[in-house]
């Protein structure tokens, strides 16, 4: 499959259960709200080191938000409920309740076979030191903590769903500033999507890895066949016009939303093509033999726009 | 199918215990059974067809016309369904209900609302003192549920509320909110003294400033951000509280007698 010159390769991406939720977070205006987001959804580019992977999912107009005040709806991923629950009460605590004008509020709602209930502001209520102050109404119960700057108010809890993580696809260039162009491109498409995030620096990742090492303490290390300065040397995937790969990672809430964005991202670096010199789509795998999904990128590129 | 109509035919001197009348209990009962049904008047039993005349079937949506203020415990413990009533009703309206819905085109008297724990009544008149307040005896009053009052209330409105919210649209009388443990109140109208006393915590909201006494103390004024959040969710409420669009208030905190942290916020 050739599209505008570019390879699509014939793999898949492997990705893997995980657990997700959406916090909606409001402020004065929309710059506070982002330094909220930003601060939230730091330091969350993999559940490896970071134990969540995080990121903004879009902004929200007054209208969209409950307390009609300019925000950002933000994703934050983990492999299993109980570090997202640790996690999302840790980063709420820091990083939203810290930040001036704030508000938190549950960005999933759903019936209990499908959404489990985890805390978003009931444990910070104690931060009131019995100042506090609960409300119940519209069915949702919320927490007023008295702060320096007036009040916080914060919902009780959020949704936490059953998502997906490790999406991916890999973009085989002939240089390092075309690689990251069409990146750039392909991330400024896929942002207007619901539903995910792409939760490295800027959307992008340039060190992507393999499983195992040399070294017993690593259980990852570089992924050599893909490194183009390597080509020489290791069992390489690269021709040898390619001088620069980078990957960008998707999580999302459901398969049809990677699906989706997957097909966004690759359709923007297409549209520059080889020409702007991009040779090659490629994906991440092991084998598929970790992963319970996978997302293979013909029958992706195949599919009816959404 | 027509509503479960019940129309009062006699003049009680006493109050008649209707708490039997509510679809809980009226579900899947037939005519005859409903009409031989027991209702305590005092000292002595009267059957439903000696007080009321009967008619229609949906036992989900029950109507009492020609109501007057001798039936007590009217939607007494209901969980679902409907009760309307053309008239007044007499004391505990709606005690201990838990779901559904009562309406009543009339006036009440005292206990309306008592133990309520969901659902909602909506008074088209006014209701007598201690309405959503604890029985005597209990020591919690109302924990959930809303109560919408479009005439004045009594004294005691809210009386060791424990939760859920109650919209007085005219006057409340003395000792509005007093001993509260959580909630909401709100009152359009005006509020006699001593609003407040004794509370713990909880929410008394006013459109003009009362007298206070002396252990509710003045916080300042302030934006407060759930007030937006609390008047956007009685949208669907048949209530003039839904109209509200401000959230700046005069903050007051108390009862400081009670060790309480409860406030009382006036719109400004």
């Amino acid at each position: 499959m050739i599209i505008n010159g570019v390879q699509i390769d014939d793999t898949f991406a492997e990705a893997f259960n995980m657990r997700a939720t959406r916090v909606i977070i409001t402020a004065q205006n929309l710059k506070w709200a982002y330094h909220a987001a930003n601060a939230t959804t730091g330091f969350a580019t993999s559940v490896i080191g970071c134990g969540v992977e995080a990121g903004i999912e879009r902004e929200l107009s007054p209208e969209e938000t409950p307390d009609g005040r300019p925000g950002v709806a933000i994703l934050m991923f983990a492999m299993g409920s109980a570090v997202l629950m640790k996690q999302l009460e840790t980063r709420l605590g820091q990083c939203v309740l810290t930040c001036p004008t704030s508000a938190a509020f549950s960005g999933i709602e759903g019936p209990q076979d499908s959404v489990t209930r985890i805390n978003l502001g009931k444990n910070l209520r104690y931060f009131g030191d019995g100042f506090q102050i609960s409300k119940q109404f519209g069915g949702k119960r919320y927490w007023r903590l008295p702060v320096m700057d007036g009040e916080f108010l914060t919902e009780e809890s959020t949704g936490m769903v059953r998502a997906i993580g490790g999406g991916n696809f890999l973009v085989l260039a002939e240089s390092q500033p075309q690689a990251l162009n069409a990146c750039e491109a392909a991330i400024e498409a896929m942002r207007r999507l619901h539903n995910v995030i792409m939760p490295f620096p800027g959307g992008v990742v340039r060190s992507g890895s393999k499983v195992g090492s040399k070294y017993k303490a690593l259980f990852a290390s570089t992924n050599d066949a893909f490194c183009p300065t390597l080509k020489g040397l290791t069992k390489t995937e690269l021709t040898p016009d390619i001088e620069s790969v980078m990957e960008i990672v998707i999580d999302g809430l459901t398969e049809t939303d990677i699906r989706n964005a997957t097909r966004v991202g690759i359709t923007a670096i297409c549209e520059l093509g080889a020409k702007n010199g991009i040779k090659r789509i490629s994906a991440g795998n092991y084998g598929g033999k970790l992963g319970q999904f996978q997302f293979h990128l013909h029958a992706i590129m195949r599919e009816n726009s959404i | 199918m027509s509503a479960l109509t019940f129309t009062l035919k006699i003049a009680p001197k006493q109050p008649i215990d209707c708490s039997s009348l509510t679809p809980d209990v009226l579900v899947d009962k037939s005519a005859d059974a409903i009409a031989a049904m027991e209702l305590n008047n005092g000292k002595q039993k009267l059957r439903v067809d000696t007080v009321f005349d009967i008619s229609g079937k949906d036992s989900d949506n029950v109507v009492f016309k020609n109501s007057c203020n001798r039936l007590d415990f009217i939607g007494c413990r209901m969980s679902s369904g409907r009760v309307t009533v053309h008239g007044d009703t007499g004391a505990y309206l709606g005690l201990q209900m838990r779901g559904g819905e009562v309406i009543v085109n009339g006036n009440t008297e005292a206990f309306t609302a008592s133990g309520l724990s969901g659902g909602m009544i909506h008074i088209l008149g006014n209701v007598g003192d201690f309405v959503g307040a604890a029985i005597a005896g209990d020591k919690k009053g109302m924990a959930g549920g809303v109560v919408i009052i479009t005439g004045n209330a009594g004294d005691r409105a809210g009386d060791q509320m424990r939760r859920g919210i109650l919209l007085i649209e005219g006057n409340a009388g003395s000792y509005c909110g007093s001993r509260m443990l959580a909630g909401t109140i709100g009152v359009l109208g005006t509020v006699d003294s001593y609003i407040g006393y004794g509370m713990r915590r909880g929410t008394l909201l006013l459109t003009r400033t009362p007298a206070l006494h002396a252990t509710i103390q003045d916080c300042g004024s302030h934006t407060l951000p759930f007030l937006s959040l609390m008047f956007k969710s009685f949208a669907m409420l048949p209530t003039r509280f839904a109209d509200i669009n401000k959230n700046r208030v005069r903050r007051y905190a108390g009862d400081l007698a009670n060790d309480g942290k409860g406030e009382i916020l006036i719109l400004e």
